[in-house]
């Protein structure tokens, strides 16, 4: 075609990237990877490789190896071996080996961008401007971090080794999002990159040695499933951070569940995108493309649920057919292209067969026009309108470019239809009228409401998930927590195992004279004294075996119950923090004034001392909880756009919470307050060794205008309440506080709807130590955080 | 033959002078007409105002293509801009056209889309195909193509055409013939090697 012929047509030429270097990159290593451990390559253990191909031609790139048991054990002790070194080195050093990384990372950008378009199929557009971009970032942010790190964290230590394990879908990125964080906060790393996509893992494990990075503080095996589960089971490993599946996650919640290991999962999502009338729909329109139609939708946060207001639904979808319709599919090494190939054939069939099942559901289904490339993986940008609630398509992650659309009246309807799902990864709401966004906003259970915009992200803004979109976050402070623990709870001694409760031995000579009036402790549910469904009680015993009364025995129903009283007290959360901080303080003032007694009751189980200091250091913890209800503040966070985020601690829901037997008072509130105080409800069983203390409590909690379900006490065995706790999947976290066995069959029950776990893991806490026993790392535990994003400019 | 009118660049003598100047411009053979809108009427939301003063150059133009200069510098939000964009072609532009090149910013890529979505939207709810034009600032051919890529991707093809979207560049042409240069023989052309235009 001659030029004049171009001016006429005026159609767009192809703009291919050249992918000579990252050839060459890949024929300098024979087009066969070994395994990146303690600063060297090696080859597998046993021999075997697997091969990586081209998304958009179906070619193979290169052989890679796949790592077994006895690579990754090898992996395991090298960062084992590295870690005392690169944990004592100054921050300053920590932070020059991050910083060097970044420089590193942009240096090589493009190569790592081809190679990264090659390895996954995502349109070099993307890798080049925003993937490796934020790669460099994440680098420089955290050595940001590490420079500061004695500074602002100096009560916390790392963890030790990190088990990491990332997706296909932005493969540097998420190795960027794990490894910075960690070695940040002076953990050492073995990573393993997804099975689809090992190619930009391994470039990076070059740049490693070029920063001159001490061998084994980062580890590189590849590898598929196996690979995965044989780095989480091994013993060597104190925290596992894992992007992927929410299948995945569940699984290495349970196979975690008996260790020690530390946990974040990044999982998956089915994000509303929330358009309201008064929106500017022309850039809303724009914001889906890069909703659903980034990295060709493949994306955990991906806005795969349209939801439109009803009035504007017509003309909208309008919209989004033109818009969909100048989209470019094809070879993503074309600068020009807007989608390129799905990441694998068994990704592209997945995409295939959930369409047809939700038009098989009764949904519309609408594609352009568009020529697929007749090799590679390609499949189309789709609209699935009239989608029901119910279908397929609007419950479940779909990973592709697919887009699933309902309408909606009224704002409360958009949050209603917004939150009807078991994730709660992201979110969009778009509407020219800020309160109409920010109410919206407020409202959604997302890790992250963008406000007019989609899709940003930064080092500075945590991401991650409510519900079973994950939990922990990746980036902020919050993030680098994730890679800390207090200096003080590793090394705290462990709880004896419980024996069982001892049956009656000493039996009580009845005292002369009147008899004592007849005391029944009863549950507290909902704010009112209710007896147990089972109609049984238990035996509480003094130290010395005498019997000092009879507690109910609650069984399943009365969590059952307790727990929907807890849901129907969430007002407790919108409350301001003013009121809860008054309610708290007349706690503590009420508990002043039944002290004596209260001291007098629990000094039969714990001593007259002990009953002392419980009471006492109680009335001073609800005080300094009350103290932190108001303080307790999010963050507003500059992320490098026209922007600003708003991160903000949210409660985590309802909250069951086994508490301590060794301090029956100390140890309740020392729980159940920092929860209150950010908003949460609470379903706590009391200390086995002293449930009578619940019939302390709530006459505490009747007096001081708690409303009612905020708390609710259940007593009864640890043994059998835990289980419907911990499987009850309207209860969104789980504090368990008890010995090994008891935390490990928490975890292991949690996994149905992968709540958040946070246990003593077994270990001694002194209750009676304020430094030790309260502030901010029990806050932080009784919250998440959510950013809003609120662009700005006119 | 195109002509500037409505005393230009501020706009701001009486309306029956600008308004004498258009028929000046046409009757002397003009076949173009830039006008420039008050800006004050944008200011204070006077819409109607602004609609009557337009409809007023519109008709002493009469078969005379008309350009509405919005002084989009001026303007400053982009709300202000996309309203003026419809009153200007509810009042009968053939063309809107971001700025006189006098103002203190050109034509930037956020208003030129704002624009641009203003004439997509107008075309959709009339049937009206207005042109568009930005002005001051796109020197290089690289830059052009920024605006060709907009206004295909948000217009069409059709828009794509002189009778629809125009430069006002005037040092523009030579940087394309550079490139063109360039085209032709691989080495990179330097600007003194082309004639003014």
């Amino acid at each position: 075609m001659s030029i004049a012929e171009k001016f006429v047509s005026m159609e767009y030429g192809p703009a291919p990237e050249d992918p000579k270097e990252a050839g060459a990159w890949l024929e300098r290593h024979g087009r066969r990877f070994g395994l990146f451990i303690d600063g060297a390559w090696q080859a597998p253990a046993a021999g075997e490789y697997f091969e990586t191909l081209d998304p958009s031609s179906g070619d193979k790139l290169a052989s890679v190896a796949q790592g077994g048991v006895p690579d990754i054990d090898a992996a395991v002790r090298a960062a084992r071996a590295a870690c005392p070194k690169w944990r004592a080195l100054t921050p300053h050093a920590r932070a020059r080996y991050l910083y060097a990384l970044a420089r590193l990372v942009q240096k090589h950008s493009r190569l790592l961008a081809v190679l990264e378009t090659m390895d996954n199929g995502k349109p070099i557009r993307e890798s080049r401007d925003i993937d490796i971009p934020l790669v460099a970032r994440h680098f420089y942010y955290h050595a940001g971090w590490a420079q500061l790190l004695d500074q602002e964290f100096p009560e916390h230590e790392a963890c030790g080794v990190v088990g990491q394990i990332i997706p296909w879908n932005f493969p540097l990125l998420m190795l960027a999002w794990k490894i910075a964080p960690a070695l940040a906060t002076g953990n050492t790393v073995v990573l393993k990159p997804a099975e689809f996509t090992p190619l930009t893992a391994l470039a990076f494990a070059e740049l490693c040695q070029e920063a001159g990075l001490p061998a084994g503080v980062v580890n590189i095996v590849t590898g598929d499933g196996t690979t995965g589960e044989a780095l989480v089971k091994h013993p060597g490993v104190d925290k596992i951070a894992f992007t992927g599946s929410t299948e995945v996650g569940r699984a290495i919640r349970g196979a975690t569940a008996a260790s020690h290991k530390r946990l974040s999962l990044e999982l998956g999502g089915k994000s509303p995108f929330i358009i309201f009338d008064d929106a500017d729909l022309d850039s809303a329109v724009e914001g889906l493309v890069d909703g659903i139609w980034f990295n060709q939708g493949q994306v955990c946060c991906a806005g795969s649920r349209l939801l439109m207001q009803e009035s504007i639904a017509e003309k909208l979808t309008s919209k989004i057919r033109d818009r969909m319709s100048s989209l470019r599919l094809g070879p993503p090494l074309d600068k020009a292209i807007d989608i390129g190939a799905i990441v694998a054939r068994v990704q592209l069939d997945r995409i295939q067969r959930m369409v047809e099942q939700g038009v098989a559901e009764g949904a519309t289904c609408w594609q352009p026009q568009v020529a697929l490339p007749s090799r590679g993986f390609y499949y189309p940008p789709t609209l699935l309108s009239n989608v029901h609630p119910t279908s397929i398509v609007a419950q479940q992650e779909i990973f592709g470019p697919v887009l699933a659309a309902m309408t909606f009246r009224t704002p409360k309807e958009a949050v209603e239809l917004a939150n009807n799902t078991v994730y709660g990864l992201a979110s969009c709401v778009w509407s020219e009228n800020i309160n109409v966004a920010l109410h919206v906003a407020a409202q959604i259970k997302a890790g992250v409401v963008w406000v007019n915009c989609t899709n940003l992200f930064d080092a500075a803004c945590g991401f991650g998930g409510y519900r079973e979109s994950g939990y922990g976050r990746e980036g902020g402070k919050e993030g680098l927590l994730e890679y800390m623990e207090p200096k003080w709870f590793k090394h705290a001694p462990k709880l004896p195992a419980t024996t069982a409760v001892v049956s009656a031995q000493v039996v009580e000579s009845p005292e002369a004279g009147t008899p004592a009036i007849d005391r029944t402790v009863k549950l507290y549910i909902g704010g009112k004294q209710a007896r147990p469904d089972s109609g049984y009680s238990m035996e509480v015993r003094a130290q010395d075996g005498r019997l000092l009364g009879e507690a109910p025995l609650g069984n399943r129903k009365d969590i059952r119950n307790a727990v929907e009283a807890a849901r129907k007290a969430e007002g407790w959360a919108k409350a301001t923090a003013h009121n809860r901080a008054q309610v708290l303080y007349y706690c503590a003032e009420n508990l002043g004034l039944r002290r004596d007694e209260i001291i007098r009751r629990l000094a039969a189980v714990v001593g007259e001392k002990q009953a002392a200091a419980e009471v006492d250091l109680g009335i001073a913890r609800i005080f300094s909880y009350a103290a932190w209800a108001d303080k307790f503040d999010g963050a507003v966070h500059n992320p490098p756009f026209r922007n600003i985020a708003i991160a903000m601690n949210e409660p985590i829901g309802t909250v069951g919470v086994i508490c301590p037997s060794d301090a029956p008072l100390l140890g309740f509130l020392s729980l159940v307050m920092p929860l209150l105080a950010v908003g949460n409800t609470v379903i706590a069983v009391p200390s086995e060794k002293y449930p009578l203390i619940a019939g302390d409590l709530y006459q505490l909690f009747d007096t001081s205008d708690l409303p009612g379900g905020a708390v609710n006490i259940v007593t009864g065995y640890v043994s059998q309440l835990l289980k419907t706790l911990a499987e009850h999947d309207d209860i969104d976290a789980i504090w368990c506080y008890g010995d090994e066995a008891t935390v490990a069959s928490a975890k292991a029950m949690s996994t149905g709807n992968l709540k958040q776990v946070w246990t003593n893991e077994g270990r001694t806490i002194d209750w009676f130590n304020p430094q030790l026993a309260e502030g901010r790392w029990f806050l932080e535990h009784a919250t998440q955080v959510k950013n809003i994003w609120v662009p700005y400019g006119e | 033959m195109a002509a500037v009118s409505t005393g230009f660049p501020a706009g701001l003598s009486p309306l029956e002078e600008r308004v004498a100047e258009i028929r000046r411009s046409v009757e002397a053979g003009a076949h173009e007409i830039d006008v420039v809108i008050t800006r004050a009427h944008v200011f204070a939301a006077h819409w109607q105002a602004l609609y009557d003063e337009i409809a007023a150059f519109k008709q002493a133009c009469g078969a005379a293509h008309m350009k509405v200069i919005l002084g989009t510098g001026d303007l400053l939000t982009l709300r202000n801009v996309a309203r003026a964009s419809f009153v200007a072609m509810m009042a009968g532009a053939d063309f809107i056209k971001t700025s006189t090149g006098k103002e203190p910013t050109n034509a930037t890529l956020p208003v030129s889309l704002v624009m641009v979505r203003a004439i997509r939207e107008y075309a959709q709810q009339t049937g009206m195909a207005v042109g568009f034009k930005p002005a001051g600032g796109i020197r290089t051919a690289k830059q052009s193509l920024d605006w060709l890529a907009l206004m295909k991707e948000e217009l069409g093809p059709s828009w794509l055409r002189a009778e629809m979207f125009r430069f006002g560049a005037s040092g523009l042409l030579g940087d394309i013939e550079r490139q063109l240069d360039h085209y032709a023989t691989g080495r990179y052309s330097a600007e003194y090697r082309h004639p003014i235009a």
